[in-house]
């Protein structure tokens, strides 16, 4: 859901992430006229009404439980019954051998992801652009899109296939090119590049749709202008479609970083194994794992939370650093 | 633009290594989903030797065979697909009417709405407290833990409502209302018919989220009879291979005498990836140029 989500987001977020709460009801007259205005279409608010009450129960509702984190839950006492525990998970958590570890692994792969993950739309997209040939370009389009329609659990099972150690195609071209190959599934030290590089095959197509849609909003007038001036087709691009980007690239970059500690649980739950794990244990794989599969719902919850609060924080740290430095900022 | 004028040595020179940059990636994707398919109807002990590795050697449909005979594969199919249609057509009925409402100016709390919406985006009660939650509902093993909990997604609610501020004039709809057409029938008839694009396209997204998704089903499903496609996928693809591994290596050296049985599994997984990924690779193409009109057009005026 993420990458998807991320691709789709675009400009329309800048304006609407500022809720203003309607205050035109100053003074009688107006308060009127206001009701007025809400009788007027009141079905609208049937309409709004799913999504609202979707959205109170099962994204705020869960915002309400997570006072367990600083509970011990009992689940017969009920999220408000049971009894405090201050942050006695949190200092569990932070003192536990294993913090450090999860930390760097998330961060790990979710910036080795950013560092290989992000140009590589951008760079795509651009060389898409300068490909004047109509069905040669809706091919490579059409092609690169599709991976991204490979459920979760697919490419792992490709990518167990591909590289299993005596059968795996890539392992025999490996051996082919005269290299002796590793484990790759069961090598800690491989294991953020192949979660990396087939985050990139399976994505970086997709990835270009939005900077393509910004591609084509480019004024053909300024490469006339460019062309008659003697611009080549690499200044062109360097001097008019890149500052075209720019904004998306911004928008893009905040969200990515907002959601550094949010690595997609799914494909990294599916990849990992007991030898690998000290090179695949994320933080939500961690909470997945000591919630659900151990129940201790009032720890994991703690740190959850923790992912949480950090990532939010990042998210208005980058937001603000960028609003002092250019105009493209979420808010 | 630009032809006109005599391309430059540079120019052409540019142009050679962008199309080979471009072939390049286009031969990236599309080698593993042509090995997939290859793979799938070769004989698997060319397969294991890597002496098939492009085009189908030594044609066998024995995978398929166990593939359509496989109680197991037919019953996720099945099950899939009624949690497909369910959950999208949930989605679908929130997702249009609240972005609608949320496209029209003289609504008069969008912007709380919105922003009470967005802000689900960035903050969240995390997994467990959402598990628990479920659970209170009483929705643990039943389909519908895994349609109410994601019954709408915020950004697919943007991008739809952009879609409405865009693409349907305002003058339309104020001229219909003048005529004293209900906001009902204002939507039913003239704007949901003029939005056949978004519609294709969040049918499309979402319906490929509900086909694709297996971790709602393997934390509120119990029961193997319920499970979705793809968690049986997982049991074939991933656990099967993961405690097949340790085998594999230590009888390299006894790899001469083949295992067909371990063959004909590898023949299985390639095989019942197709089968599985079909349908949505198969739908895609329809509506990727909807893509385009609906919510490239949409969102980037957003």
């Amino acid at each position: 859901m993420d990458y998807l989500n991320a691709k789709t987001a675009d400009g329309a977020l800048p304006h609407a992430a500022v809720p203003e709460p309607s205050r035109d009801g100053r003074g009688e007259k107006s308060g009127i006229k206001l009701w007025k205005r809400i009788v007027k279409n009141w079905e609208l608010y049937l309409f709004i009404a799913p999504a609202f009450f979707y959205f109170l129960i099962f994204h705020y509702g869960p915002m309400y439980g997570i006072q367990i984190a600083f509970k011990n839950f009992i689940p017969t006492e009920g999220i408000f019954g049971s009894p405090w525990a201050g942050f006695a998970h949190f200092e569990r958590f932070f003192q536990s051998y294993y913090f450090w570890r999860l930390l760097w692994n998330t961060l790990g792969i979710s910036l080795y992801e950013l560092a290989v993950g992000f140009p590589l739309p951008i760079i795509l997209a651009l060389a898409f652009n300068e490909i004047r040939n109509g069905w040669y370009k809706r091919l490579v389009q059409t092609v690169t899109y599709a991976p991204h329609f490979i459920s979760v659990v697919v490419l792992c099972g490709m990518i167990i296939l591909f590289l299993s150690p005596s059968t795996g195609i890539f392992m025999h071209f490996l051996r082919w090119l005269g290299i002796d190959p590793p484990n790759f599934l069961t090598d800690p030290r491989w294991f953020k590049t192949v979660y990396v590089l087939s985050g990139v095959w399976q994505n970086t197509g997709w990835g270009t749709i939005i900077y393509l849609a910004a591609l084509s909003g480019v004024d053909p007038e300024l490469h006339k202008a460019a062309v008659i001036d003697g611009a080549s087709r690499l200044q062109r691009i360097r001097h008019i479609n890149i500052p075209t980007l720019v904004p998306m690239m911004t928008i893009l970059l905040i969200l990515n970083i907002g959601s550094l500690l949010s690595v997609g649980f799914e494909k990294i739950l599916l990849l990992q194994n007991a030898l690998n794990m000290e090179s695949s244990d994320v933080i939500s794989t961690f909470v997945y794992r000591v919630g659900l599969l151990d129940a201790q719902y009032s720890f994991s919850t703690a740190v959850g939370l923790f992912n949480s609060v950090i990532n939010a924080a990042l998210l208005v740290a980058v937001n603000q650093f960028v609003r002092r430095t250019s105009e493209n900022s979420l808010w | 633009m630009g032809t006109a004028i005599k391309e430059t040595r540079a120019d052409r020179l540019f142009l050679l290594c962008n199309y080979a940059f471009v072939t390049v990636a286009l031969l990236v994707v599309t080698y593993p989903l042509l090995y997939i398919v290859s793979a799938s109807i070769s004989n698997p002990k060319l397969v294991a030797s890597g002496e098939m590795w492009l085009w189908p050697k030594d044609i066998t449909f024995e995978g398929y065979k166990r593939v359509f005979n496989s109680r197991q594969i037919w019953n996720g199919y099945a099950n899939t697909i009624l949690y497909t249609l369910a959950g999208t057509a949930v989605n679908l009925l929130v997702t249009l009417p609240a972005a609608y409402a949320l496209s029209r100016k003289d609504f008069v709390f969008r912007n709380f709405f919105t922003g009470m919406f967005m802000v689900t985006m960035f903050f969240g009660g995390g997994l467990v407290p959402t598990y628990l939650l479920v659970k209170e509902l009483g929705m643990i093993n039943t389909m519908w833990a895994l349609i109410i909990p994601s019954a709408a997604s915020i950004w697919n609610i943007v991008v739809t409502r952009t879609f409405f501020q865009s693409a349907i004039p305002t003058e339309l709809q104020e001229a219909a209302q003048m005529d004293g057409c209900t906001n009902l029938r204002l939507f039913i008839r003239i704007v949901l018919p003029l939005s056949l694009p978004i519609i294709a396209v969040m049918a499309l997204f979402y319906g490929v989220g509900h086909w694709n998704s297996y971790f709602s089903a393997l934390i509120y499903l119990n029961d193997s009879g319920k499970y979705p496609l793809q968690l049986v996928l997982r049991q074939i693809l991933v656990l099967q291979e993961m405690s097949a591994q340790g085998g594999t290596m230590v009888d390299a050296a006894t790899a001469t005498a083949a295992n067909t049985k371990a063959e004909i599994a590898a023949l299985v997984k390639y095989a019942v990836i197709i089968v599985s990924t079909l349908p949505v690779i198969a739908v895609y193409p329809f509506l990727q140029r909807y893509f385009v009109q609906g919510v490239l057009i949409g969102s980037l005026k957003g």
